[in-house]
Formats: structure tokens, sequence, C-alpha cells
């Protein structure tokens, strides 16, 4: 006991902490007066392996600095070691939460590299399965996110439903998570006999369920408390930093890549782009509420409007793009998630170069919970709707 | 026998009372044991599997008949594991943390007043008493934090502190308000007893909460507030916020020590329950005692604590019956119609009282009749506040700190002053 030292902030663990290059912030770290607490990578709401270096004074957070890297697999690096199609089922990898739509990304990218397009069929499937995988992004990270505020019951609602979608790709393509649903040029397999009815019966079925989670939600009077004027960040403070998705529509700003530069077929499908006006988290949750809902029309209407015809399109056995580079990104359900391929005319990609939508907003955290509470750092956390996966890919 | 032990026998006092200190002993172990177990065992099956209802699951269906052994898995788990304490910690302080927690929630059912006389004692100021030992509790909290020396469970402490420093003011208020209406009698004294306030309830044929209203509501409604922060349960529950703080104050504790805390908290949570009912819904009174008084109502009344238990058995022999025919489930099978079998006899002998006991007032089993019906009103009773308990932590998110504290003065405080202003105002144009 006598050993013991009462000032918390010389332990051990402090000390090598000061020695991180934390140039951002005015005051050097080792202050008396504040505490560093060490949120991750082991921790219930930081979802997955993220470390959050907390400088709190009392609960008011001072400072952050996110330490990344621990689910680090160099998935880029092994893109250059694999051909082009060979390399398509790691990008289920990066974004585990929307596969579906990581992997229309990346076939997107290449058949542009290559100028070649799916068939129309290919596309109606592609856009119903990537909207579906959308929802059940949005479903996880509701889950996720009231879990974080203390909410516990919407989690298992929204896995339930999400089960139903699920239920769908497992029965498409055999795998529920990782789904390698695309094929480069189009979709490898045709669709299975009561895949229309499968996704219509899902449309009538989880319509009510949206408003289940909102009435659970929407106006509690504690989810106002802890959701509104929490994290918010602006539409100009937005577009500095890159951020995208969700984050920045709910700041006002209307940027949606399924109508601001349309792929797959979007443009042929008639649906809003749902944006907030704080920029907090509760416009940030009702935007993504509503984007629910769109994605339940877009689907509506591929599925009515799905047409016969082949499912691939003219794509050579062996994939050679010519020497060129591309750089192709799409909506996906946590913001732009962008492809950069360089080809040298091989089989196999010369530099790939994934700009994930999680990395890059990310970085708002500490702008928005700097003054902010313990508490409201998880909502945040919770509300730019990380994985990890992706994050360090 | 010996003198000692039967010249309670047939006393209408509580064992306090009677300054017979040998069944004051045997109360206080019938009471514990009761609670212990109800603790350890019914009350956590009922919530995980209540909290699994609300949430589309099943919760515990393994070990036993639908989970009903899994408390007792648990906690042989808990036992068996390895005692760890830090090396950083204050050992002692760390050690003796769990059991401050402890004695204060389990210290507080002395003065339970379970029936009139089925109380180990009653205490003059036992409100007081009440109130104080159970905010006891919060220093096994922050002692626990402060000793594990580490930051979550600092910070949890913390919240716990300052969490129970603006709930303690508005729940003590609310609880004056209810003590003035006690003194609404001719000779205009009240009461601090809780035996006594009950007893004034039943004087003034009212229940508390009926009483000026919507004041005695209203003074109801902040206390029944301010006991889940003082529990620190959902939407209250900072101190531990596991998604915040992963576990908060007991972050570094495991194993029996662990169990302890969530033995504390539980025995507060009914502690508290107890005293809500106590003061506002008329203790050990069945509904409407001035208005269904006859000996044919007394009658019907006295039949529910043998029908509870057979509907109890039946749902049991219902879910014997349903279970599935593979023969995995036939020891499962078996155990719970033993089960639903035992719930049944219990019934039986409870029905059996209650119609011997209606004919005599001295006889044996009118006398066991009686004191069934208070129990078993007062348990009912603190049961619907357990299930609200349940139901709060199913339903809601959690409060930040600072809308803790704010919604402590700057709501409850306030009104529950107001209310305390009203009463005693209206009182004194009542009298």
């Amino acid at each position: 006991m006598s050993d013991r030292k009462n000032d918390s902030t010389t332990d051990v663990s402090v000390h090598s902490l000061a020695n991180l290059d934390l140039e951002t912030h005015e005051k050097p770290y080792l202050d008396s007066n504040e505490l560093v607490i060490n949120m991750g990578p082991q921790h219930p709401a930081t979802h997955g392996v993220l470390r959050v270096i907390l400088k709190l004074d009392g609960e008011k957070v001072l400072g952050t600095e996110c330490i990344i890297g621990y689910l680090h697999r160099g998935v880029e690096k092994i893109g250059e070691n694999r051909t082009y199609a060979m390399f398509n089922p790691y990008v289920d990898r990066m974004d585990y939460c929307a596969a579906v739509s990581n992997g229309l990304g990346y076939c997107e990218a290449v058949e542009k590299l290559m100028n070649v397009e799916a068939p129309p069929r290919a596309q109606y499937i592609r856009v119903i399965l990537t909207e579906l995988q959308r929802i059940a992004s949005h479903q996880l990270w509701l889950g996720t996110h009231a879990l974080d505020i203390g909410a516990m019951t919407p989690l298992f609602y929204t896995f339930r439903d999400r089960e139903e979608i699920l239920k769908i790709f497992e029965r498409y393509c055999g795998a529920r998570l990782t789904t390698h649903a695309f094929r480069i040029g189009g979709c490898q397999y045709e669709t299975y006999a009561g895949f229309e009815k499968d996704v219509k019966n899902f449309l009538t079925f989880f319509a009510p369920k949206v408003d289940e989670y909102e009435a659970l939600l929407t106006t509690n009077r504690i989810w106002l408390e802890r959701t509104k004027n929490v994290g918010v960040i602006s539409g100009a403070d937005c577009i500095a930093l890159g951020v995208t998705g969700p984050v920045l529509r709910a700041s006002g700003v209307k940027w949606d890549l399924r109508k601001a530069q349309p792929y797959a077929n979007y443009s042929k499908f008639d649906f809003e782009i749902p944006i907030g006006t704080n920029g907090d988290t509760y416009d940030r949750y009702l935007v993504r509420m509503a984007e629910m809902r769109q994605s339940l029309r877009i689907v509506e209407q591929a599925v009515n409007g799905i047409p016969e015809g082949p499912i691939m399109g003219k794509v050579p056995k062996v994939i050679k793009p010519p020497v060129g580079e591309i750089y192709h990104s799409i909506e996906a359900p946590k913001g732009e998630l962008g492809y950069f391929i360089v080809s040298d005319g091989s089989t196999q990609p010369y530099r790939l170069r994934v700009r994930p939508p999680s990395f890059v907003n990310l970085q708002a955290l500490d702008l928005m919970v700097r003054g902010a509470l313990v508490a409201d750092v998880v909502a945040v956390i919770g509300t730019i709707d990380i994985v990890l996966g992706e994050v360090d890919r | 026998m010996p003198d000692f032990i039967t010249s309670y026998l047939g006393s209408k006092v509580t064992p306090g009372e009677a300054g017979n200190q040998f069944w004051a002993l045997v109360y206080v172990f019938i009471i514990f044991a009761g609670v212990a177990l109800t603790v350890m065992w019914l009350l956590n099956w009922i919530e995980r599997k209540a909290l699994a209802h609300f949430q589309v699951r099943l919760g515990p269906m393994r070990v036993g008949p639908h989970g009903l052994l899994q408390p007792f898995a648990d906690a042989l788990k808990l036992i068996l594991k390895e005692d760890i304490i830090p090396t950083e910690a204050d050992q002692f302080v760390f050690w003796v943390a769990p059991l401050i927690g402890l004695l204060a929630s389990f210290t507080v059912y002395t003065v339970i007043p379970f029936g009139p006389s089925q109380a180990v004692s009653d205490m003059n100021i036992g409100i007081l008493f009440m109130l104080g030992v159970s905010s006891l509790g919060v220093l096994g909290i922050v002692v626990a934090g402060w000793a594990s020396n580490s930051h979550y469970p600092l910070i949890g402490a913390l919240r716990s502190s300052a969490q129970m420093v603006s709930y303690e003011v508005a729940m003590g208020l609310a609880v004056v308000s209810a003590i003035l209406m006690t003194s609404m009698n001719a000779s205009g004294t009240g009461t601090l007893s809780m035996l006594g306030i009950v007893r004034a309830q039943q004087q003034q044929g009212i229940w508390f909460i009926f009483k000026f209203f919507p004041l005695g509501l209203i003074a109801f409604a902040i206390f029944a507030i301010a006991m889940v922060a003082e529990t620190n349960r959902t939407p209250f529950d900072l101190a531990e916020a596991e998604s915040e703080l992963t576990a908060g104050y007991h972050t570094e504790y495991s194993g029996l020590r662990w169990s302890l805390f969530m033995l504390a908290e539980y025995a507060a949570m009914i502690a508290v329950s107890s005293i809500a009912v106590a003061l506002w819904l008329g203790g050990w009174m069945h509904p409407f005692p001035n208005l269904l008084s006859s000996p044919t109502w007394e009658f019907i009344f006295s039949l529910f604590p043998g029908l509870t238990f057979v509907g109890v058995a039946a749902i049991a022999f219902i879910g014997a019956a349903r279970m599935p025919s593979q023969s995995f489930f036939r020891i499962q099978r078996i155990g719970l119609a033993v089960f639903a079998a035992l719930l049944g006899f219990i019934a039986l002998v409870l029905l059996v009282i209650a119609v011997a006991g209606r004919s005599g007032d001295t006889s044996l089993a009118a006398r066991f009749r009686e004191g069934i019906d208070y129990v078993y009103w007062f348990l009912l009773k603190v049961a619907v506040f357990i299930y609200l308990f349940i139901w709060y932590r199913a339903t809601w998110p959690r409060y930040r700190f600072d809308q803790l504290m704010r919604i402590g003065w700057k709501v409850m405080l306030p009104i529950s002053l107001g209310v305390l202003m009203l009463t005693a105002i209206v009182g004194v144009i009542v009298s």
C-alpha cells in the first residue's frame, strides 16, 4: 500500500501515452487535473477494435485520439497479388456488414476499367440486393447505436428483421454475411425460384417494422435528450473532412452518389434523398430511418420492373483490363465507397486503393465530441456507424 | 418448551416490540433466507426470462426446464471462479466494499412491515432508519470504485455519488409528505414507524397514493422515479453503464465479490419497493380495505394466495405438457411436472388454511390465514414494482450524467417541495 499512487494521472499507463505524438492538443497530455483514459480496443461500445484515448476533465471530453489498425489485414496489398476475379471475395471482408455493396463497387470499377457493362437483368438484381444490404446495414447500425445509448430492446428487434434479408441472401448465393454475390460483368447466379416473391414478402413485412423501431425511439424523451444537439457537425466541416453518407446528409448537404453520379441503373428509379438540418445525432438517426423507407421504394420498383435476359455481360475468361486507371465510387450504406485501380495490362491490378467511408467519417469523431461528456463519445461512435474491418482494411 | 419461545406465541405485535430476541432472530433468518433465495433464484430467473420475452427471444432454456436452474448454475460458477484482487487495488477496502453494499441493503429488511406482526421490529423511527441505511449502499459503490484504483470504476463511483446526492433530497421530501399525511387524525400526531404509517392508512381508510388527490400520487411518482435512481437501475444505471464504462464501479470485480454486488442491487430493489408499498400503497392491506371488509370479502381475499399458486402450478403443468416429446426432454418434463406438483401442493395447503381459518378468530389456522394474507398482499405489491423495474430496463435508453442531475435538482426537487407544502396547507385546511 505504501507505493500506491493516489494521483491517477501518474501511473504507468499514462506515462506511455504521454510519449505519443499529440501535436493537435494545445496543452501537453500530462496534466495533474486531467484524466487520460483508454477506451478500447476491448470495449463494449467501440464497435470492434477501435481504440480511443480520451482526455477528460471529470466527465468532460477535452480531446480524443483514435488509434486504429488492430484489424489491419493489408487488403489493398493483397489486391496487387491476386487476379481481378480472385480479389472479388476479399472486398466482402472490409465492411462485413455491407458485403454486397462492397462487391458492387469493386465489380463496377473493374467493369468501367474494361469498358464492359452488366446486362439489364444483372443490374436489377444488383440494385435489389444492394438496397436490401443497405437496409440490413442500417438495421445493424440502429441496434448497436441504441444499445450504446442504453436501450437494449431495439437490437433484438432489428436482428430479428435483418434475418429475413440474410435469408434472401443465403437463398440467392449461399452465404449470409460475406456474400460474394456479384461477378465482374454481371452476376454469377440466376435468381432462385421464388426470389421475387421473397423480396415482395419482405417489402410488406418490413414496412411496419420501421414504424415499430420508431415507436420505440423517435419520440422517446430519453432518446431525444441523449441524441439532440449531441455530436453536432456542420455541412462545411463535413465537406472539409471528406465525410460522406448519412452523416453528411444529416448536416443538410444533399449529396447522394445514387443521384449525383448515378451508377448501376439507379437513374431509372424514383426515390428521394432524406436530409437533416441540425447535423446532430438525432438528425442522423432520422436520416437513416428515412433511408430505410426509401430503399424499400427502390426495391419495390426494381422487383416489379426486373426484365428477362442474360445475367453476364461479354467478359473474357481471363480478365485483363487495358493499361489505365480508374476511380469509381458508389453510395455504400456508410458513405462514399470508392475504388481506385491502376492497371498495367496484366491479370493483376498494379495498385488498388480503397476509399472506405468509415475510415474517412471516423476523422470527424474528435470534432464532434470535444466538450461533450463521456456518454456522448459512445453515442457519437455509434452514430458515425463505423465498421472496423473497413477502417483498418 | 422454554418460556422465551412460548411466551411470544399468540402475541399480536412484532417480536421486537414484544422484546423477544429469540423470535426476532428467527424472523431475521426467515426474511434473510427468503430474500436471498428470492433474489438469487426467482428474481434472477424472472428478470432474464421477462427481459428475453420483451426482446423476442427465449432467455435461459437449457439448465433445468425453461432455465429454472440457470441461476443455480450461475451461482455455482461464480463461487468457483478465481478470486482476483488487482495488485494495484487497495486490498482491504476492495475486500470490504461489496460487504458494505450487501449489509446496507439487507439491514433495511429488519423494519419492513410485511404484516402488523410480521416484521422483525417496529422501530419508532423506522422510515428514517430505512432511508439512512439504504443510502449507505452507495458507500459500497463509491468505495469499490476508489479501491479498484482504475479509471472506469472511479468514474462510475463518482457518478454514483453525484446521483445519490441529487436523488436522496427529492426522495426524502416525497417521504416527508407521506409522513405528514399520517398526522391527519384526531390527535394530530404523525408517526415515523413503518407499521404506524400503514396503520394510519388503515385508520384513515385510504391509501396515501389517493389521499389529497393528486398530491399523494405526485409524491408517490417522485418516489417511484427516485427509487430507480437509488438502486442504479435503467434508465439511471449510469454507475455501471455497460456501454460507457464497461461495468462501472465493479469493472475490476469478478466471481463471488461481483455476485455480492448483484445480490445487493436486487435486495435493494425489493427494499425500496417495500418502502413505496408501505408508504403509499397500504402495505399489507388488500385492495379497498374500507369498502370490502365484510366476512365474505375477507374470505374471498384470503383465497388469493392459494389461487395464485394454483395459477403458477397450472402454468408449470401446461409447460410440462407442451414440452417436445423427444427423449432428450424427458427429464426436463418430469422435473417441471414435479415442480408443478410442488406448487400445487403449496396451493392446496394455502387453500385449506384459508377455508379452515374462516370460522374462528382464535384458532391456529385463523392466525396463519391472517399472516399469510398480510404477507401475500404486501409481496404482491412489491412484485408489481419489480416487474416495473424489469419493464423499464427493456424499454428505455440511459440518461446522461448531466441530464440526470438536471432532472434531480431542477425538476424533482421543486415538485417535491411544492407537493410537501401543498400537502401541509391542505392538511391544515381539512383538519
